[in-house]
């Protein structure tokens, strides 16, 4: 599984990388977690805003801090 | 993003209130073959460059592209310029499976549609104007 989280590095993006960390620690599930800084990447994945998070490609929140247990239920969880 | 405190406004990034889009309005317009349709794509135009709001592609949510489509359900207020009733965007919005907000069709303000493109000013600022109350209801 690849997660990308995209956020050029204000505290909203900071915290949501922190949730999607915690709860594929805690789903115990094998996934690959980038952090996206560059801001042509984050425009090139047709978002309004940041943090966003992507899950195999698909957009899963824009310009919000998800909570874990959504995370998890992304994940399968 | 050309606008938004994403592109290294630092002092805003400092503040925490960077990158959510909860301040900017999404302005989305059918920008359709007509002159209706060029007014509001004007009037999107110039609502960013004035920084009520942030325009956005429709034609990525027609494609159904998952940035397009997430943003436009996730986004706190937009504002939706179809040109006449025959309502492409509404329909792009339909197809999408997302809730169409602040919602304005250009033909019910009293704007003829025609094929001469002008796009008068007196036109455009009153698209505008339904465009920021349209914006207002959603708060």
């Amino acid at each position: 599984m690849q997660i990308k989280i995209l956020g050029p590095g204000c505290p909203k993006c900071h915290k949501t990388e922190e949730v999607v960390r915690e709860a594929v620690a805690e789903a115990g599930v094998q996934a690959e977690v980038t952090k996206v800084t560059n801001t042509m990447e984050i425009a090139a994945a047709g978002v309004f805003g940041t943090p966003a998070v992507i899950i195999d490609g698909d957009v899963k929140v824009v310009g919000k801090v998800p909570s874990k247990e959504q995370v998890k239920s992304w994940l399968g969880k | 993003m050309s606008d938004s405190c994403c592109d290294g406004n630092a002092r805003k990034a400092q503040a925490g209130d960077c990158c959510a889009p909860d301040g900017n309005v999404m302005l989305l317009s059918c920008s359709g073959g007509s002159n209706v349709g060029q007014l509001a794509n004007q009037a999107c135009v110039e609502l960013t460059q004035e920084g009520f709001g942030k325009i956005f592609c429709l034609a990525g949510i027609g494609g159904k592209l998952s940035g397009f489509v997430r943003s436009a359900k996730d986004v706190p207020r937009m504002v939706v310029l179809d040109g006449c009733e025959v309502g492409c965007a509404k329909a792009i919005f339909k197809e999408a499976g997302t809730l169409l907000r602040g919602y304005v069709v250009l033909t019910d303000l009293g704007i003829s549609k025609n094929k001469d493109f002008a796009r008068k000013r007196e036109d455009i600022d009153q698209v505008k104007a339904a465009a920021k109350q349209a914006s207002q209801a959603q708060v």
